[in-house]
């Protein structure tokens, strides 16, 4: 038995270290000079260049245009994670709230017409999309960054599950308190969702940060740039310089995974549960 | 749906206004206008566009390069689906039978979830740099000289490598939410008839687990066809003329790069089919899912 589980161990501390390793090894490369990097490799060793290197990134106005510097891009990251999630969760806590709860002609058919939207995902009808966003001028806007994304139905079924799972016998109490529409969606519904609210703000934040190709479409204008869109802008900078960057280009690296990450690490258990329930 | 329910003439609409009319704009008229663009061939200066019927399709499905694409595509999904899900299943089997640490592990490999594809992309341009790149003198102590962005089949490696990093932690999630639902009277009855832990796996855990691959197959498959699109972006650099790409690169390029609306619109539309058909077989077995708690 002993020897098994330390055959178990050592599988998953190999794992571990696949996984994390390669992490590790960027943060730490980020804190070295580049021409240190460009003679002695990656590095698993504190460099000590690490307020230099964060500050240049985040500060540095740099792209073809020189106006946009790194926090720029985080700030316009977060507006499409927050916007996207929150937008979301609003725009599916509605949907799925007349689906389950009101008794309607067309329940029927909009619930198809949403389900629908499963089917075919953005890469699939980019080009189309991108004419669409031009003949209403919505490209390099935040609206055209956020709101395109949130046409599909994923939070939609998600709360749906949940509200068919909501007890009957509370909306009956609610109605003979003479309780409407709103007033119960307000204090019975959303009250009772907060977790899950929680738990799918998590994934659709990290889904909407981690945005790569609508992002590149979309924006055209550096000052729109995200932290993950941006990344496609270094690499090209970089092709043609002698000694690359590549300590700026880790850090960046860092810098875009950071709040994901520490996102998913904080509320573990909700990005779980967000996880395993939503993507049925 | 529910026994007791509202009913009002215009609320339900109104609730379902927001979300009907985004979808409306951004999901039916471009989706749309895909297939019926998919007919016709545009002129390259804005000037109107003609009638061709099918033979976008043709000359997408008849090109070599397209067909060499389809096959890469096809390569590539197979391998990131098979090796991330396999990795991924191996972790958490193991994950869930050892007793001390089985959180730590947990916390540990799930986090790379959250790391974006053209992020993973960017790390793997490093990892597998000529001058500095780690993974590239480890292949060169083996006599393999790895030009990754020029040589195509190490491209080719170098991204699946990327792409399966990326994916393994989902697959784990899943799987081992997966196990640990499993009852633990099942688990001490199979431990009880059979005493081979290998054959516990492949008589009672697999098959229980069974409805979780499958929808994680379905899954991973999507991942690897559009997902991945970050890895590729960023791997290639823009040079694509020598390196693997799969087809959603592809109707990138002709659409972006190319102005070829017709035939990136055609090529979208064999993409949407492919889906189709994949998300159909999904919806038939989700039937079977089977749920524990």
């Amino acid at each position: 038995m002993n020897r098994i589980r330390l055959l178990d161990h050592l599988v998953l501390m190999l794992g571990v270290f696949v996984m994390v390793a390669p992490v590790v090894v960027a943060f730490m490369t980020s804190t070295h000079e580049a021409a240190d990097i460009h003679r002695n490799g990656l590095s698993l060793a504190w460099g000590g260049h690490f307020t230099e290197t964060y500050n240049t990134v985040l500060t540095r106005e740099g792209g073809f245009t020189g106006k946009i510097t790194g926090a720029r891009m985080i700030w316009n990251s977060l507006i499409l994670g927050i916007g996207f999630a929150a937008g979301k969760i609003v725009l599916s806590m509605l949907a799925a709230y007349a689906i389950v709860y009101f008794r309607f002609r067309l329940g029927t058919l909009f619930f198809w017409m949403i389900f629908t939207t499963l089917l075919l995902p953005l890469e699939v009808r980019i080009l189309p999309s991108y004419e669409v966003m031009n003949k209403l001028s919505l490209t390099n806007t935040y609206t055209g960054l956020i709101v395109p994304l949130l046409a599909s139905a994923t939070g939609t079924f998600f709360f749906r599950q949940f509200f068919k799972s909501v007890p009957e016998e509370l909306l009956e109490a609610a109605r003979i308190d003479g309780a409407g529409p709103f007033k119960f969606f307000i204090d019975v519904l959303v009250p009772l969702s907060r977790t899950m609210i929680a738990a799918i703000f998590i994934i659709m934040f990290v889904y909407g940060w981690n945005q790569y190709l609508w992002p590149t479409l979309m924006t055209t204008d550096e000052r729109f740039f995200t932290l993950v869109r941006g990344i496609k802008q270094i690499l090209l900078v970089w092709v043609g310089s002698n000694i690359p960057d590549y300590n700026e280009a880790f850090a960046l690296a860092i810098l875009a995974m950071l709040p994901p990450v520490m996102i998913v690490l904080i509320f573990q258990r909700w990005f779980i549960k967000g996880l395993t329930e939503s993507d049925k | 749906m529910k026994r007791v329910q509202f009913s009002s003439p215009y609320l339900p609409y109104l609730f379902l206004a927001p979300q009907m009319a985004i979808i409306f704009v951004f999901f039916y008229w471009p989706s749309v206008q895909a297939i019926q663009s998919s007919f016709y061939l545009e002129d390259p200066f804005g000037f109107g566009s003609t009638f061709v019927g099918l033979s976008n399709y043709s000359d997408a499905l008849g090109s070599v390069q397209y067909q060499s694409i389809a096959r890469f595509t096809v390569v590539f999904t197979a391998l990131v689906t098979f090796l991330s899900l396999g990795i991924g299943m191996l972790l958490a089997v193991k994950a869930d039978a050892v007793l001390k640490g089985s959180a730590a592990y947990k916390t540990l490999l799930i986090w790379v979830y959250a790391i974006a594809p053209p992020v993973a992309g960017l790390m793997g341009m490093m990892f597998f740099d000529q001058h500095i790149g780690p993974l590239v003198k480890f292949a060169a102590l083996f006599g393999w000289d790895m030009k990754v962005g020029l040589n195509y089949n190490d491209t080719a490696i170098a991204m699946i490598i990327v792409s399966v990093w990326k994916q393994i932690p989902y697959n784990f999630i899943f799987i081992l939410s997966g196990l640990q639902s499993i009852p633990a009277s099942v688990r001490e009855a199979a431990a009880i008839d059979c005493r081979s832990g290998t054959r516990r796996f492949w008589t009672m855990t697999l098959p229980l687990l069974a409805p979780t691959a499958f929808f994680l197959l379905v899954i991973n498959m999507t991942y690897a066809l559009f997902d991945t699109f970050g890895v590729i972006d960023v791997m290639v650099k823009d040079k694509a003329a020598n390196n693997p790409i799969t087809l959603v690169y592809k109707v990138y390029m002709d659409g972006f790069r190319g102005n070829d609306l017709g035939g990136s619109s055609a090529q979208s539309v064999i993409l949407m089919i492919v889906v189709f058909v994949l998300t159909i077989f999904q919806f038939r077995f989700i039937e079977r899912r089977v749920h524990y708690n």
